[in-house]
């Protein structure tokens, strides 16, 4: 794996909606390997590798989860609200990088009832300001978790992993990929987190004749964990229905078949919560079979999140084979 | 027009009766007052009213400017016995400011009454009868009568009269959005813009920002502004914490709602052309509700939008106030935003 190439796509600032550093990463590294690229009006990045075949669009989010400070108190304290799926437990004793690069850490307020757990309202921001005044960052500044890459065997652990693995093997697709019928597009996309907006708009411009989203997917092989046929290390997981949608059958096919022509281990999916780019763009225009290739992803949405190196070379070597046809 | 027009606009339209799904009585009050000022006014299949007011020629840009026509409202679903109205909520509406209100109910604008016992009969003051609890009392002699009077979907509204409450307040029902309407109108009767404009009066918001989605389908902007009158809970609290916005601080600009989240740069480049201007500005505090841009901005390959709105205290009640310098500064904005566009400002960086 190209840990250097995964760390820089992790530590990259890309929140939803303010996915510029991260669009701009992305695009050096695939220009050159694709016949043209451009950018939507919502900030979309797509990278089209022309083919005589089928319209396919492989849809990986670059946005990640983070937060917007909604008040900064006399004492300069900061409160905040989320974008995405952010859970209070995840963020105490937490780090926060603002976009202008201010740091933050995120603790509790002393609570009378610590019977619940807590809630996001009572969470604050300290970024070693003394007052109002004096703190640096203001009412609808984006700030991201901070946390480093590191690898133990074959576990890799990372804040946003979801979804910058994604855009990982969605890259390492472009620069392995040899001969392909398909007209292909890399569709790095915007606001996932938040609406799913990217996608619906990004696959509108391309109207593709299929199109699979690439991205994490929870497990079920952690303690007292919800039932979930999915674990670390069996391999990509081909979904087969989340929250949002079920995977038109031709597109699960194709990833199914693409693995076992491969001999490539699999698992097939079913997501209690969440979704993804592909329920979205199956329904684009006049309708889009869409599947999802996921990789299997302890901690979604924690500042640590951990995936297996082997399920997400196997993920690439999969859509490899699909794409070879 | 000077700011008394405007002004004058907002009380206009305050009065009008028009919940979602029965926009109107708003389209017959808009239709006069920027039919001669456009070139085409249609209305599409939802509703929507869409007012086509071409540039000077000096920018490219096709700009949709959103203001919602609905109102938040009740709608007849059943009788009681003795011929009162059992009701529903269309948008959103605190059962604790219905029990004895005045109303208006249907096309004809019947007077109606929503009725609770006396409190000499009220065995406990301490919890609050639902909308299911509750009737309208209209007098009619008997269900059948009530029935002729006030068919099931018959529409009801708050009575309230728009009027000054101090020299520079204003006190009317439905300022959301009649805010926004009353901005639209004021700039479609003004000097034409570089860019193109498409005015578009949207149906259904406040059920589920229905109705400019299509509109946006149709027209195809390059960006879109969504006019609103807003959630100012500025009263004093007992803890530090901020307000989703105040009465007098300005135009209220949206960074993020639960609806979508507005790009950085069009936030940026509102709060340049505010403080340009000199004139004061707000975030709303990200996070809280939502408008027209949230279904806007995904139609079609995607439409940078915008969310510009005036400070309310009190909406989605019976009656709302305005400061008329918030609603003049957010025209200034408004207006000054449009002229400087530029379709540079769209791209997103590269």
């Amino acid at each position: 794996m190209d840990l250097q190439l995964l760390e820089k796509l992790t530590q990259v600032f890309g929140p939803s909606s303010a996915e510029d550093r991260a669009r701009e990463l992305i695009e050096g590294e695939v220009t050159g390997l694709v016949d043209e690229t451009w950018v939507d009006p919502l900030g979309n990045l797509v990278a089209h590798r022309k083919g005589n075949g089928k319209k396919l669009i492989l849809a990986a989010h670059m946005d990640e989860i983070g937060l917007m400070v909604t008040h900064v108190d006399q004492e300069g304290f900061l409160r905040f609200t989320r974008i995405g799926g952010l859970s209070p437990l995840t963020c105490i004793g937490g780090r926060v990088r603002f976009e202008d690069g201010t740091l933050g850490v995120i603790y509790l307020e002393r609570r009378d009832d610590t019977s619940k757990p807590p809630t996001l309202e009572q969470l604050y921001i300290d970024v070693g300001a003394t007052s109002k005044e004096d703190a640096p960052v203001g009412v609808g500044a984006i700030g991201v978790f901070v946390r480093p890459l590191e690898q133990q065997g074959t576990r890799i652990i990372s804040k946003t992993l979801d979804n910058r693995i994604g855009c990982y093997v969605l890259i390492e697709v472009l620069r392995q990929l040899k001969e392909s019928d398909y007209d292909l597009y890399a569709l790095f996309s915007a606001q996932e987190e938040i609406t799913l907006s990217g996608a619906r708009t990004g696959a509108y411009r391309i109207d593709p004749d299929l199109a699979i989203a690439i991205d994490v997917t929870g497990t079920g092989d952690t303690p007292k964990a919800r039932p979930m046929a999915v674990a670390l290390g069996k391999g990509p997981a081909v979904k087969v229905k989340d929250a949002g949608m079920i995977a038109h059958p031709i597109a699960r096919q194709l990833l199914v078949d693409a693995a076992e022509k491969a001999d490539i281990p699999y698992q097939l999916e079913i997501l209690a919560g969440g979704s993804t780019d592909a329920a979205a763009m199956q329904l684009v225009r006049a309708g889009v079979v869409s599947g999802c290739l996921s990789i299997p992803c302890r901690y979604i949405h924690s500042p640590s999140e951990m995936v297996d190196s082997e399920d997400v070379e196997n993920a690439i070597q999969l859509l490899l084979t699909l794409l070879a046809g | 027009m000077n700011t008394t027009d405007l002004t004058a606009l907002v009380k206009q339209l305050s009065d009008v009766h028009s919940i979602a799904g029965d926009e109107i009585a708003m389209r017959r009050t808009l239709r006069p007052l920027v039919e001669p000022h456009c070139e085409t006014l249609r209305v599409d299949a939802m509703g929507n009213l869409i007012a086509y007011k071409p540039g000077t020629g000096d920018s490219p840009l096709r700009v949709m400017l959103a203001a919602h026509m609905d109102e938040v409202g009740l709608m007849v679903v059943d009788y009681t016995s003795d011929g009162c109205l059992r009701i529903s909520a269309s948008g959103g509406i605190d059962d604790r400011l219905l029990p004895g209100l005045e109303v208006r109910v249907g096309p004809e604008g019947l007077p109606g009454i929503i009725g609770l016992e006396p409190v000499h009969l009220a065995k406990s003051t301490d919890s609050v009868a639902t909308k299911e609890q509750l009737a309208v009392d209209i007098g009619a002699s008997g269900k059948d009568e009530a029935k002729r009077l006030a068919p099931v979907g018959t529409r009801i509204t708050f009575a309230t009269q728009s009027r000054d409450l101090s020299p520079e307040t204003l006190a009317g029902k439905a300022f959301d959005d009649r805010a926004g309407c009353a901005l639209l109108v004021h700039l479609l009767q003004g000097a034409p813009l570089p860019c193109d404009l498409y005015g578009v009066f949207t149906v259904q918001e406040e059920v589920g920002l229905r109705g400019a989605g299509v509109a946006a389908y149709a027209i195809e902007p390059d960006i879109a502004i969504a006019l609103e009158g807003t959630i100012a809970d500025d009263l004093p609290k007992e803890e530090d914490v901020s307000p989703t916005s105040q009465v007098g601080h300005g135009p209220v600009i949206t960074v993020m709602d639960r609806s979508y989240a507005a790009p950085p740069r069009l936030v940026r480049y509102l709060v340049e052309t505010a403080e340009r201007l000199d004139i004061p500005y707000q975030f709303k505090q990200p996070g809280i509700g939502g408008t027209d841009a949230g279904s806007i901005h995904r139609v079609r390959q995607g439409i940078p939008c915008a969310t510009i709105a005036v400070p309310c205290r009190y909406i989605h009640s019976p009656i709302s106030l305005m400061n008329t310098a918030d609603l003049e500064h957010t025209a200034t904005l408004l207006r000054a935003a449009l002229d400087g566009l530029t379709p540079a400002l769209l791209q997103p960086a590269r």
